[in-house]
C-alpha cells in the first residue's frame, strides 16, 4: 500500500509485530464447520480478528434462469461485508471493492469444486464479513471451501488463502490491518496444496523481482499451516466432533 | 455467448493445436504482444488524453483535473481516480447499463496499477492542507473490444497522465481559483504499464487477442514500473497457477514490460 505515515511501529528492534507476531507467523485461525442450520454446508472462521461466516446453498434451480449452463453447474460467490464491521460504518449495498473480491473469490473456488455432475444448477456460496481485521478475502476464500466440503460438493482439494506483504522493508506472513495500511506491499494468496495450484493472487505495493518470489513462497507456506486448520475443522465435525 | 459456443469450440481445438506447434492463431510466439500505436492530446478539451491501439483493440483515456476536497485521511496528498468503461460500440455483446462485474475489475486493474506504483507523487499535489487539493480523474473508455482490455487501459491511461498539463490554481478566500492558460507538468515519477499473460492448458501467452481471451483457462496482469519491480498483479479465470509459472510470468512481464514503456514514452512525452 501507500505506505502511509503512520506512529504505529510496524516492526520492533527484536523483530516483533505490531500484533506480537514473529515475521513468518499467522495469526490465530479457528474455523468450525457447520454452524448453520438451514444451509447445506457452513463454515465460521476467525482469522486473528476476522470474524466470517459463510453458508453454501445448493445446487439447486438457478434464478434468473438465463444464468443456467446445460453442460455444468455454475458457482456464484457474494463476498459482503456488514455495516458494523469496520471502524466507520460501512455503507451496505455492495461496493466496488465487494463486487471484485466477490468474483476473484469465485474463479479462486472454481478450479476446485466439480460441478459438471450438476448441470443447470447453481451453488451459492455466501460470505458475511462480521469484522474485519485485513485479510478478509483469503479468510474468507478459506472459510468457503470448509462450507462447500461440507455440504457435499464434489472438490479436487481445499483452497486456503493467506497473504503475504512487506512492512517496514521486510517481508511478512498474514499481513493484518495496521500491516496493510501502513505497510509497503500485500500480497494475498489462495492456494490448493495438494495440487500445488495457485488459485487466487492479487497484489498492492511494490516487490522487486527477488522480494515477489520470496513474498510467493512465504504466502504458500501460510497456506499450507492454514490448510491444515480447515482439514481439522473437517474432521472435528465429521469425525471426532459431538455430533458423532 | 450461446450462439458463438460452437465456434469458440472449434476455434479453442485449432488454437490449442497450433499451440502445441510453438504458433499463434496471428503468427506471434507466445511472449510477444500486439502492435502498440499511442496518440496523446486526441482530445483538446481534457487535461491530457491518449488513444492506445493495441492490435484492434482500441482505448480512449481522458484525464479531467479539478481541486477537490480531500479524503479525512489524505489531506495532504492529490487525489486520483481511474475509472474504465466498455461502450456499446466496441462489441455486439456489451450491454449498457450498471457495470458487471468483469468491467467493474477492469477499472478496478487500471486504477490498482496506476496508484500502487506511485506513478504520481501526490504530495506535489496539493493546494492547501487538508482544505483543498488537485484531483486527477482518468476516464477509459474501451471503443473496440479484441481482447486484453487490462493492457490496453493501462497503457492509455500511463500515456494521458505522462502527457497531462496540471492548470495552476490559487486560494483566493479558501476556495481554489483556476489561473487561465498557465500549468505545471505532471509530478511523474514512473511508467507503470501492465502485461497480461493468459493460461492455455500449461501454455502461457502474452497479449491474448479475442479468439484466445475467450477460451483462456486463466490470465493474469502483472504490472511493473520503470525500475522493473512488480507493482500490482491480478489473477483471474478459472484455473490456476503453478509458483514456476508464476515466476515465469513475473520475468516475461518485466521484459515485454521494458519495451512497451519505451513505446509509451516516446509517444506520450512531451
Amino acid at each position: 500500500m501507500g505506505g502511509r505515515d503512520t506512529d504505529i511501529v510496524l516492526l520492533d528492534k527484536n523483530g516483533i509485530r505490531s500484533d506480537g507476531r514473529k515475521i513468518n507467523e499467522t495469526r490465530k485461525v479457528t474455523i468450525k464447520a457447520g454452524v448453520l442450520r438451514n444451509a447445506q454446508g457452513s463454515a465460521y472462521i476467525e482469522f486473528g480478528d476476522n470474524k466470517i461466516l459463510v453458508g453454501v446453498y445448493g445446487p439447486r434451480d438457478v434464478h434468473p434462469k438465463h444464468m443456467s449452463d446445460t453442460n455444468t453447474g455454475i458457482l456464484r460467490c457474494r463476498y459482503h461485508m456488514s455495516p458494523f464491521s469496520v471502524g466507520e460504518r460501512k455503507n451496505p449495498a455492495p461496493s466496488r471493492r465487494e463486487v471484485e473480491i466477490s468474483k476473484v473469490i469465485q474463479e479462486a473456488l472454481l478450479p476446485a469444486v466439480i460441478l459438471k455432475k450438476f448441470p443447470r444448477t447453481a451453488v451459492d456460496v455466501y460470505m458475511e464479513v462480521l469484522q474485519a481485521d485485513g485479510g478478509t478475502r483469503c479468510a474468507a476464500l478459506t472459510g468457503a471451501s470448509v462450507a462447500l466440503a461440507d455440504a457435499g460438493i464434489p472438490m479436487r482439494d481445499l483452497v486456503a488463502g493467506c497473504a503475504a506483504g512487506k512492512a517496514a522493508d521486510t517481508l511478512i506472513l498474514d499481513v493484518n490491518n495496521e500491516e496493510d495500511q501502513a505497510g509497503q506491499a500485500d500480497l494475498p494468496i489462495g492456494y490448493m496444496p495438494n495440487l500445488e495450484k495457485i488459485t487466487l493472487l492479487q497484489l498492492d505495493g511494490i516487490l522487486n523481482p527477488e522480494e515477489f518470489k520470496k513474498c510467493i513462497e512465504i504466502g504458500i507456506d501460510g497456506c499450507k499451516q492454514v490448510y491444515e486448520i480447515q482439514k481439522k475443522s473437517l474432521q472435528e465435525k465429521y469425525f471426532t466432533g459431538d455430533n458423532n | 455467448m450461446a450462439d458463438s459456443f460452437i465456434l469458440d469450440q472449434l476455434k479453442k481445438s485449432q488454437i490449442i493445436e497450433l499451440l502445441k506447434d510453438g504458433k499463434r492463431l496471428d503468427g506471434r510466439s507466445f511472449d510477444e504482444s500486439r502492435e502498440l500505436s499511442i496518440d496523446v492530446n486526441v482530445i483538446p478539451k481534457a487535461e491530457g488524453s491518449a488513444r492506445a491501439r493495441l492490435g484492434d483493440t482500441e482505448v480512449v483515456a481522458g484525464v479531467k483535473i479539478q481541486p477537490e476536497r480531500p479524503f479525512p485521511d489524505t489531506g495532504d496528498q492529490g487525489m486520483l481516480i481511474c475509472t474504465a468503461e466498455i461502450l456499446p460500440i466496441a462489441h455486439p455483446n456489451v450491454e449498457t447499463g450498471p457495470p458487471q462485474p468483469p468491467v467493474v475489475e477492469l477499472a478496478r486493474v487500471t486504477d490498482r496499477g496506476i496508484r500502487e506504483s506511485h506513478m504520481l507523487d501526490m504530495k506535489q499535489l496539493v493546494l492547501e492542507k487538508d482544505k483543498s487539493v488537485i484531483g486527477i480523474f482518468c476516464d477509459n473508455a474501451v471503443t473496440d473490444h479484441d481482447g486484453n482490455l487490462f493492457d490496453a487501459c493501462s497503457y492509455a491511461t500511463t500515456a494521458a497522465i505522462n502527457s497531462c498539463k496540471i492548470p495552476k490554481f490559487e486560494m483566493k478566500d479558501d476556495q481554489p481559483v483556476k489561473i487561465e492558460n498557465e500549468f505545471n507538468e505532471p509530478p511523474i515519477t514512473t511508467l507503470p504499464v501492465s502485461v497480461t499473460m493468459g493460461k492455455i492448458g500449461d501454455f502461457i501467452i502474452v497479449d491474448p487477442n479475442l479468439d484466445e481471451w475467450s477460451i483462456l483457462d486463466a490470465r493474469i496482469t502483472i504490472t511493473t514500473n520503470s525500475d522493473g519491480n512488480v507493482v500490482a498483479l491480478q489473477k483471474g479465470g478459472s484455473d490456476g497457477f503453478t509458483q514456476d509459472e508464476l515466476i515465469k510470468c513475473a520475468e516475461i512481464s518485466v521484459k515485454v514490460g521494458s519495451k512497451i514503456r519505451e513505446i509509451i514514452k516516446k509517444n506520450s512525452s512531451v
